[in-house]
């Protein structure tokens, strides 16, 4: 596991960067990107495909740092894919926040 | 007052005997298109290229196919929320539709036509329906190790002896129900296939079965006329000892690009298109292509085959001629680029292009734009050809 993203984003989130600060039209790509594309395996409505249902429900035990991390950095021996390449650990902290409290909300 | 009603009454016979005569055609030229976040369907034409209408009401299709009864009428859709939605594409209407499980991937049609075959996530199995009625005829659930849990299924498709081949994801075994008696599946099951089969295709005699793996290198091959012979691995070498790339999009094995004896597969994760040689079932060549390939598409003479690629190169079609092995045009029909589908004889191709909400068809031999039609995030092109071909 790369050390420097991990320990960055456990600075950011340390620091108490509860929101993520990400501009109005970017939080319109991400929600089309959470949809479209991370629901080509989780579902467009997030309810689970090849990869886990991402509903507020499935995702209580899991820290805000967890999806964080999975997001950005993928999770070993599962299909999940680390997105770092194409999101920003502000993009990632947005994403995590919306299915955290759910998307239709 | 009677001869009034009478006349009244004549009227309203003639006029819908005399709209549907006008109406009158073959269903050959038809395709559907599915709007994946709207939940419904256009009905298309490809003899002058135009939408000849909607149908909706048939859930979630954010991940959908479709297969098409014999006589080329009806259409039967699987949706994501388990939805199978039987629709007469000549009316356009819906005939039934059930909610067969809670999360699917895909279906088969039998040899004969009389079945339909849905294969499930939630719960992991495989239901088969009377094509006719979409009354349960057998439930096949996909359990494995401690029998208590089930597994995804994955890589379904119709084979001869009105057969069910499909592959499990979380279990690594591939499944051949023979439903001769459709009361009585005949299961056999090969284990140890390898590590999950993410997607399997049939070739066009519906003799060899290939599931392609993410969980390890190569794919796994089952000859089903020889099926005493067990299941091969091929490709075994692929991409050893390399570091595992973030795969974006599970590539898509459906159908078989083919020509002579060279088969066309996606390689998982890499930029590459992999050239099988079909005689001895090993690798003959790699083809760099643009992004990660998802459909990699044979034109109907095998002259061409045409990719498209996932998140982030998914603006983008290539075409690889199948003699030199080379690309010989790049296209960028625009955002999104999720399905291409030839028409029956291949002189134009239809494109997807979800987030510009677009259908682009495009002549196969110049490349040339024919038009743009709007869709409601299009996602899968599926041709009524589809009627008379194994593993479609």
């Amino acid at each position: 596991m790369p050390k420097t993203p991990l320990l960055a984003v456990s600075l950011m989130l340390i620091s108490g960067l509860a929101l993520a600060d990400v501009s109005s039209s970017r939080q319109a790509e991400l929600t089309h990107l959470l949809k479209q594309d991370c629901g080509s395996c989780h579902g467009m409505t997030l309810k689970g495909g090849l990869g886990p249902a991402l509903l507020p429900a499935q995702l209580d035990g899991k820290s805000t740092d967890y999806l964080v991390i999975t997001i950005l950095e993928g999770h070993a021996n599962t299909a999940m894919p680390g997105w770092k390449t194409m999101l920003s650990e502000d993009d990632a902290l947005w994403l995590a926040n919306q299915i955290k409290q759910g998307i239709d909300k | 007052m009677i001869r009034h009603a009478l006349i009244s009454l004549l009227l309203i016979l003639i006029t819908p005997t005399f709209a549907l005569a006008t109406e009158l055609r073959g269903t050959g030229d038809l395709g559907l298109v599915i709007e994946r976040a709207s939940g419904s369907i256009q009905i298309i034409e490809t003899t002058n290229n135009s939408s000849l209408g909607r149908v909706e009401g048939l859930g979630d299709l954010s991940h959908a196919s479709a297969v098409y009864s014999r006589d080329e009428r009806y259409a039967y859709i699987f949706g994501r929320d388990g939805g199978l939605t039987k629709v007469d594409i000549l009316t356009q209407k819906i005939v039934k539709r059930i909610l067969q499980a809670g999360n699917s991937i895909g279906g088969a049609i039998s040899q004969d036509g009389s079945l339909v075959a849905v294969s499930n996530y939630e719960p992991g199995g495989v239901k088969i329906f009377d094509a006719k009625t979409l009354e349960l005829v057998a439930d096949i659930p996909a359990t494995y190790g401690d029998k208590e849990q089930t597994s995804k299924v994955i890589g379904l498709v119709d084979a001869p002896g009105q057969k069910f081949v499909f592959s499990l994801w979380d279990a690594d075994e591939i499944w051949v129900a023979d439903m001769s008696q459709p009361d009585k599946p005949q299961i056999q099951k090969f284990k140890d296939i390898g590590h999950n089969p993410y997607d399997a295709l049939i070739s066009p005699d519906g003799r060899y079965y290939i599931a392609g793996l993410f969980g390890e290198d190569g794919m796994a091959l089952l000859d089903l006329w020889h099926l005493d012979a067990g299941v091969k691995r091929i490709l075994g070498n692929y991409g050893k000892g390399e570091q595992k790339l973030p795969v974006y999009k599970m590539p898509h094995l459906e159908g078989w690009a083919m020509a002579g004896t060279h088969a066309f597969v996606p390689a998982v994760g890499r930029h590459e298109v992999l050239v099988i040689d079909t005689q001895t079932w090993t690798e003959s060549g790699r083809i760099k292509v643009h992004g990660q390939p998802i459909f990699v598409m044979a034109r109907p003479d095998g002259r061409n085959v045409w990719v498209n690629f996932a998140i982030p190169n998914n603006d983008t079609l290539q075409v690889i001629d199948t003699e030199s092995l080379k690309i010989i045009k790049t296209l960028q029909p625009g955002k999104g680029v999720l399905h291409m589908e030839f028409e029956p004889r291949g002189e134009e191709v239809w494109a997807s292009v979800r987030d510009d909400d677009q259908l682009v068809v495009y002549d196969t031999d110049t490349f040339e734009e024919q038009l743009r039609l709007p869709a409601n995030k299009p996602s899968g092109i599926f041709s009524t050809t589809r009627a008379h071909k194994t593993g479609l």
